[in-house]
């Protein structure tokens, strides 16, 4: 008997091990070097279209079955409910008292008891169809990316289908999350041990250059963790030495997608309002991450002095916007819901994270801007670019905050209606 | 297509719904569509945070108000034809429709849509709207783009013009007198494609 399994047992140790060297040493070709050095196979964006081709072939084959089954499915572009009137808060208040008002309208307008009616019908048809609520059901629909967690639409519609989907979790689960993790606990380990061999070095510019490169390739590396296919929009606007880099912040990856481009001394807001991650790229760039991650409780006076200092100093700041495409996986952290490894699980078993970064040109504070109107200014440059439902689906606190910025908005809009004209009346 | 009257089915109670609000069938199934959309828990009712998810309806300055129509102590769920019966005030006024005859007033007569609106100034539902009120609202309305003596000369302004019997609240028939010129029907409606 023992004769029969000792063979068996050699043979089974032997091609562990071939297996394993085979496994590190692709890694390492494919993945780390280019890491180190900055360059790019293209594999991940092979992989993206082919993910892409997967997926279309998966919606057709639900909207086919769904239409033999009768089952209704939810088209939300062709399915427009309501004719919504493409007129400003201004104009239709205005048109509702032209209408009502007994007075002559060269004297003031003031407050009408009907201009009520206009807020309220906006309201209600918002209710009925509205842009945000379509757009993100729609993603869940028009393409659906074998992921169950964002479809619950697929039971059944056919065992090809089931078949792919099965495959897809074994793939994801059973290869992908695997090699991620690795990645990942390759990626952090390099960063710990190289940065403490660099932090015996002496001073100078050598230790600069070193810790640059070593910061760079870590977070290359865990870039590739994710499976992150990132696309840099506009880099002659990349941040520069001594200036401030603003991004949205939705989700913690984002300080990982920044720092592998570029080299930055990081001050983090932990419970962040829209502003989220600022980041302050100096001359001495990396020396400052040593010190916020040794000393918790410095980062938050670091912290505070430069989020108001940050403003009101002459810095240029650097805006920037990153957005992520759902159609690969959902980036959005749920705090509330969901913790900080539960989040990274469900990340690196998603098919990829895809997202683009758009490096929009520097902003100054202007003559006669205080700093909240100037961090206001630089809110709305980020928001034109990264799209309004990116920032508004951000979760419990920012969602509070986003959601009064637009409504002071409409609040404004309305009082200049009517306090505007009552200065005009104090004045005649 | 399959048959419409098989699609129909899904709706429960869809073709009293249809008479007692004047929805036609493809109103009713795309209502029923977003309704089913904004149950995104899938529970058959909707509840406040179903609502309060609605990005659009969040940044309106009475948006609270609003949903307040929909859900509030008292109805906490809100099933699907509560829901349309809701949204009905808010369908073009019916010509056909006259106060002296047998059929029951619909939702969206001018007076019904005067009373929701009504319904959004008086919160606590004393058939007035109170100085406070009155405050309340344009508060919401102008949040803090106005200083506290601008908001109370509006207020006190308003009431002076409306209130005719001098109570100090504005009834629901001053109310009417006050909107008598607007062209509720048009501002107070909705206009459905199908």
């Amino acid at each position: 008997m023992e004769l029969f399994f000792n063979p068996f047992d050699n043979l089974l140790c032997i091609l562990l091990g071939i297996s394993f060297t085979v496994w590190f040493t692709l890694l390492l070709v494919f993945i780390i070097v280019p890491a180190i050095f900055g360059v790019s196979f293209g594999i991940r964006r092979l992989y993206m279209k082919t993910l892409l081709k997967v997926f279309e072939w998966a919606t057709l084959r639900i909207e086919r079955g769904a239409k033999e089954k009768n089952h209704h499915l939810y088209k939300p572009y062709s399915n427009a409910i309501i004719a919504k009137e493409p007129t400003s808060l201004e104009e239709e208040i205005k048109e509702i008292r032209r209408s009502g008002s007994n007075k002559d309208l060269d004297s003031a307008p003031e407050f009408e008891m009907s201009d009520i009616f206009y807020f309220a019908r906006r309201g209600v048809e918002s209710i009925m169809d509205d842009e945000v609520t379509k757009r993100f059901s729609a993603e869940e629909l028009e393409s659906w990316n074998l992921l169950t967690r964002s479809n619950y639409n697929f039971h059944y519609i056919s065992l090809r289908l089931t078949v792919l989907w099965g495959l897809g979790l074994l793939i994801r689960y059973g290869f992908l999350l695997p090699l991620r993790v690795t990645l990942a606990f390759t990626g952090v380990g390099l960063l710990v041990f190289l940065t403490s061999v660099i932090g015996l070095l002496p001073n100078g510019r050598m230790k600069n250059f070193l810790s640059e490169k070593v910061h760079l390739m870590c977070y290359r590396i865990c870039v590739r963790a994710l499976t992150a296919i990132i696309t840099y929009h506009d880099s002659e606007n990349k941040p520069k030495n001594g200036g401030l880099c603003v991004a949205n912040h939705t989700s913690p990856i984002d300080v990982i997608i920044l720092a592998s481009d570029g080299c930055y001394a990081m001050v983090g807001q932990i419970h962040g309002g829209l502003m989220g991650v600022i980041q302050k790229s100096m001359v001495k760039a990396c020396p400052h991450i040593w010190f916020e991650r040794s000393e918790v409780k410095d980062r938050h006076l670091v912290c505070k002095y430069s989020i108001k200092g940050s403003f009101e100093i002459g810095a240029t700041v650097y805006p920037v916007a990153i957005k992520y495409d759902p159609r690969f996986g959902d980036a959005f952290w749920n705090s509330s819901k969901f913790g900080m490894v539960n989040y990274l699980l469900r990340m690196m078993s998603s098919w990829a994270i895809v997202c683009s970064v758009w490096y929009l040109p520097p902003m100054s504070r202007e003559e006669g801007e205080d700093a909240v109107q100037f961090a206001n200014r630089v809110k709305a440059a980020i928001a034109r670019q990264g799209g309004l439902v990116d920032l508004l689906w951000d979760g419990g606190l920012k969602r509070a905050k986003v959601k009064d910025t637009f409504k002071e908005e409409q609040q404004k809009l309305y009082s200049k209606m009517l306090v505007g004209t009552q200065e005009d009346r104090s004045r005649s | 297509m399959g048959s419409s009257s098989s699609r129909l089915d899904r709706v429960p109670g869809a073709k009293d719904l249809m008479e007692e609000t004047g929805f036609s069938e493809t109103n009713i199934l795309c209502l029923y569509d977003r309704f089913e959309v904004l149950d995104r828990e899938e529970r058959g009712y909707l509840r406040l945070e179903d609502f309060e998810a609605i990005q659009q309806l969040a940044v309106n300055p009475i948006g609270d108000r609003i949903i307040g129509a929909f859900v509030f102590p008292g109805r906490e769920t809100l099933d699907f034809p509560s829901f349309v019966r809701v949204l009905a005030h808010f369908r073009p006024t019916d010509t056909t429709w006259s106060r002296s005859g047998s059929q029951p007033e619909p939702a969206n007569s001018r007076t019904r849509k005067l009373r929701f609106a009504f319904s959004l100034y008086d919160q606590d539902g004393d058939g007035k709207i109170s100085r406070a009120e009155l405050t309340e609202m344009l508060q919401a309305m102008l949040g803090m783009q106005v200083t506290d003596e601008q908001l109370q000369s509006i207020v006190g302004r308003a009431i002076q013009e409306a209130d005719l019997d001098r109570d100090g609240a504005i009834s629901f028939d001053e109310f009417k007198k006050s909107v008598e010129k607007v062209d509720i029907d048009h501002k107070m409606s909705t206009r459905f494609l199908r």
